[in-house]
């Protein structure tokens, strides 16, 4: 745990001195930029509340990738997944009746949501264990499906005349915000912070838990155990369900319906999330905390730089992160090559074995 | 400095390597007389190989000094070792399948005229070279087409090839059959005559008798001992090994067989590549005996655990336990019905190398530890493995450490442990339950199996030791292209000729008398 907090933060200290460099280069000075950052975020009651509401759906995305990665899977398709489910959030919050109670109201609607992306992701959980076709092809491709359909259904059907948002959701079905200062943070972030409590309860207490990280580990050893094949498409819809789960965030605690587009790149920053989490959930909050900051902050020193620069600060971390993941891997193994062991369990490594199998 | 032919082939004066925490070698001295059989013992992890690897320059030393025909050899690499006549055979063979044999022996030496590969005249020298050894390989066979004792005489060709005269095999019958054992030391002692040296890393003391020298005994990574072969005992070799006198037969009381357990019939399964690996097999298991299977690995043994197992899909044919037919049944309702599985590799199907002992002590049987709304029990678990730590002896005795840094013994002691532990046991499978494992653990291994008979368990025993199998068995079948071809009983394996006879069984050359030639290029169409 020790070492995993010191890893983080050397890719840490390496990511700001890129950024330094990059910054120097454009000509301005990196003290005044990630002043003005740290300002824009963490300097306000607006900017807290701001971090917090681009945090939530981060949160939800990367513990979805991290249960995925758990068992073995790469879910890359968070990005349809919570598309589709924000889509269903907001139909349902639309044609519920406005005399059902509001938490009742507000369940039924991120359920909806999180069962379509538990459907979406365990359709690529079912052709994975049926046809043996590969997740991160299927959940890749199921991206472009999703969006495709959604907007297809959006126009024919669902959106608002001469717009491309649904119709707003009835009143009983929004989310509270929590009152810091006009942002848009709203009560969703307690959603997912539960949720976080939840999976790190599932793997490390239940049976169930202990079985998807025995697939995970070695899914040879997990079948000759009594472990059925079909964990995989369990995992890939809990992965689904949670990614399905964002609607929560930007449908019922913010915009009140759906949009196209709404809530798009949290899917994949969710990889990211995981991997600089170490896929534990205490840790994917903390690096959701960190995403959701550079995201705003990224707005916030627009004056000064190109938001741009940002995006290339988040690169540089989960560059470092998953290098010196790597870096430490191999020093393990050398160090004790009596051992055979895979070179890390987590993150860092099956991501890296999933693109060398595709890439 | 010229070589003379009084200095020794290979001298290690002071050898020190540590991995990490663990020192693989301390201060380990070695000297290789010319034209001898050098024998290297040791158990698993003793350092053997990574003294030899040292030697071959493929690992470096962190101290210590290596000498080369009387030649210090400062920086020392595998070039080096060649270039000076030292060549290795590994364990693992280092092959490429699809390529032919010449132009395997060649690579990475490949001879050239006016600029093209010449490959006619190495074949040339390789074929003069296989007649001179008797290794009997023909230049121009794919790799792929040959069995596993000709694809190590490649292996050998090559390191000849390339002008070596001092030969280190690395386990060398680890994969090979009696027959093919007997042809290789036959091969070996027609290279010493030659001139040539050996040095045999080995963990077989029959082996060691029957070929070497001197005898050079290491543990926990020092050298203990090193003898004269002339005389020498097993016992003695052990003691050393091992640090204590090990039992190494056992008086086991005459088996008293009870009502049949496991009953397969007609079974049909095909193997990974879609060719049929088991072709109709019948086999009864009866409460209270050791049925062994013997064979050359890739004749079935391990599709027909999968599909006793349930991990393999069957063709056509019965799997019943306690005479109640399991042969579609997922894999946890197999073990309830009274199933045990020691997998043949404990990495592959039998461990999570990330887990921890008491996590995998429950691998299998995580539904009996389950309490309300399918949380694990986790008091439980601990005391389950603290019990079984103790039973077991199992090493170190703490249930949280990581499966992945204990010793191959202790890992498969492990295994052993759980299943044995299964609340319903009642048919025990145990495929290779010895490989790899280190002499204490085999006798504490072969006790607890011999136990398990005793106590009216039937047990199938699958290995690739004669010696184990027919110390074990109180029955045994031969396994040969997926179909048991012989089966002999408690009187026929205490006959004195009766491995000679299993091994000609095993590569399908058996014709009713003993011993007769090794028709090896049958045995590998079985291969997968």
């Amino acid at each position: 745990m020790k070492r995993e907090a010191l890893t983080i933060a050397f890719a840490m200290a390496v990511a700001v001195l890129a950024g330094s460099l990059l910054i120097w280069f454009t000509g301005k000075s990196p003290l005044e930029v990630y002043g003005l950052l740290l300002e824009k975020t963490w300097g306000s009651s607006y900017g807290i509340g701001q971090v917090l509401f681009k945090t939530t759906p981060l949160i939800l995305t990367g513990l979805a990738v991290s249960v995925a990665f758990k068992v073995g899977l790469f879910n890359i398709g968070a990005e349809g997944q919570l598309a589709a489910g924000s889509f269903v959030t907001a139909l349902c919050g639309a044609a519920l009746p406005a005399s059902l109670p509001g938490p009742i109201a507000v369940a039924l609607c991120v359920l909806a949501g999180m069962l379509a992306g538990a459907g979406l992701a365990g359709l690529a959980g079912v052709l994975k264990t049926r046809y043996g076709a590969h997740e991160v092809i299927n959940t890749i491709m199921l991206n472009f499906i999703v969006s495709a359909m959604l907007l297809w259904a959006g126009n024919a059907h669902f959106f608002v005349k001469y717009t491309t948002h649904t119709q707003t959701v009835s009143d009983n079905a929004t989310l509270r915000d929590l009152g810091i200062k006009g942002s848009a943070a709203n009560t969703s972030l307690l959603l997912a912070i539960g949720l976080a409590v939840a999976v790190a309860y599932f793997f490390s207490r239940t049976r169930r838990g202990f079985e998807w990280r025995a697939v995970g580990l070695n899914p040879r050893a997990a079948q000759n155990g009594g472990v059925l094949a079909g964990v995989v498409i369990g995992a890939m819809a809990v992965s689904g369900a949670l990614a399905g789960a964002v609607g929560a965030n930007s449908v019922l605690g913010y915009k009140h319906y759906y949009e196209q587009g709404i809530g798009s790149g949290a899917g994949f920053m969710g990889i990211a999330v995981a991997l600089l989490g170490r896929n534990h959930p205490a840790g994917i909050v903390v690096a959701a905390l960190l995403m959701g900051t550079l995201s705003h902050g990224g707005l916030g020193v627009a004056e000064l730089v190109p938001k741009e620069l940002v995006q290339i600060l988040q690169a540089v971390i989960i560059l470092t992160v998953a290098g010196t993941a790597a870096y430490r891997g191999r020093a393990v193994k050398k160090g004790k090559s009596a051992v055979p062991m895979k070179p890390l369990p987590d993150t860092g490594a099956q991501s890296s074995a999933a693109e060398r199998e595709h890439g | 400095m010229p070589a003379t032919g009084d200095q020794p082939a290979l001298e290690l004066r002071n050898i020190s390597k540590t991995y990490g925490a663990v020192a693989a070698n301390r201060q380990v001295s070695l000297k290789v007389e010319r034209r001898s059989v050098h024998a290297l013992v040791g158990e698993n992890g003793a350092g053997k190989s990574t003294l030899m690897k040292i030697a071959y320059g493929d690992a470096r030393a962190d101290a210590g000094e290596i000498w080369i025909k009387g030649e210090r050899i400062a920086r020392h690499s595998v070039s080096q070792s060649i270039a000076r006549g030292v060549g290795m055979v590994h364990q693992h063979f280092m092959l490429v399948g699809t390529l032919t044999v010449v132009e395997n022996v060649v690579l990475g030496q490949e001879p050239r005229r006016s600029g093209l590969l010449d490959l006619k005249r190495a074949a040339l020298e390789i074929r003069t070279l296989s007649q001179k050894f008797g290794l009997d390989i023909d230049p121009d066979a794919r790799i792929e087409d040959l069995s596993v004792g000709q694809q190590q005489r490649v292996e050998i060709v090559k390191v000849l090839w390339r002008g070596c005269d001092v030969v280190i095999l690395d386990e060398p019958t680890a994969v090979l059959t009696p027959a093919e054992v007997r042809d290789l030391f036959a091969v070996l002692r027609g290279l010493v005559k030659d001139g040539m040296t050996v040095v045999l890393i080995t963990h077989k003391l029959d082996e060691v008798l029957a070929l070497a020298t001197r005898v050079t005994v290491m543990r926990r990574g020092e050298r203990v001992a090193e003898y004269d072969a002339q005389g020498l005992t097993a016992e003695t070799i052990v003691h050393a090994m091992v640090g204590r006198p090990v039992q190494q037969h056992f008086d086991k009381k005459a088996a008293s067989v009870g009502e049949p357990r496991l009953e397969i019939r007609e079974l049909h399964v095909t193997g990974a590549r879609g060719i049929p690996a088991v072709r109709g097999v019948d086999l009864v298991v009866h409460a209270g005996e050791i049925l062994g299977i013997a064979g050359v690995e890739g004749n079935g043994q391990t599709e027909l655990v999968e599909a006793i197992v349930g991990l393999r899909g069957v063709d056509r044919g019965t799997v019943s336990i306690g005479g109640k037919p399991i042969t579609s049944e997922p894999v946890a309702h197999r073990y309830r019905a009274g199933l045990g599985h020691v997998p043949e590799d404990r990495h592959d199907r039998a461990l999570i190398l990330d887990y921890s002992i008491q996590d995998n002590l429950i691998l299998g049987q995580q539904r009996d530890f389950t309490g309300s709304f399918g949380v694990l029990d986790r008091g439980r678990v601990r005391q389950n493995a603290e019990r079984l730590i103790r039973e077991f002896d199992i090493r170190p005795p703490d249930p949280s450490h990581l499966v992945k840094s204990m010793s191959g013994g202790n890992q498969q002691k492990l295994v052993v442990a759980r299943e044995l532990s299964r609340r319903s046991l009642s048919v025990l499978i145990c495929a290779q339950p010895t490989r790899g494992v280190d002499i204490g653990a085999i006798e504490a291994i072969h006790r607890r199996m011999i136990e398990a008979r005793d106590r009216g368990l039937a047990v199938l025993l699958l290995s690739a030791e004669l010696s184990e199998l027919r110390s074990l068995s109180d029955r045994l079948a031969v396994l040969y292209k997926g179909q048991i071809v012989a089966t002999l009983d408690r009187q026929e394996l205490a006959a004195d000729d009766v491995l000679d006879r299993i091994g000609a069984m095993m590569t399908g050359a058996w014709t009713g008398s003993t011993g007769g030639a090794v028709g090896s290029d049958v045995a590998k169409e079985a291969r997968p």
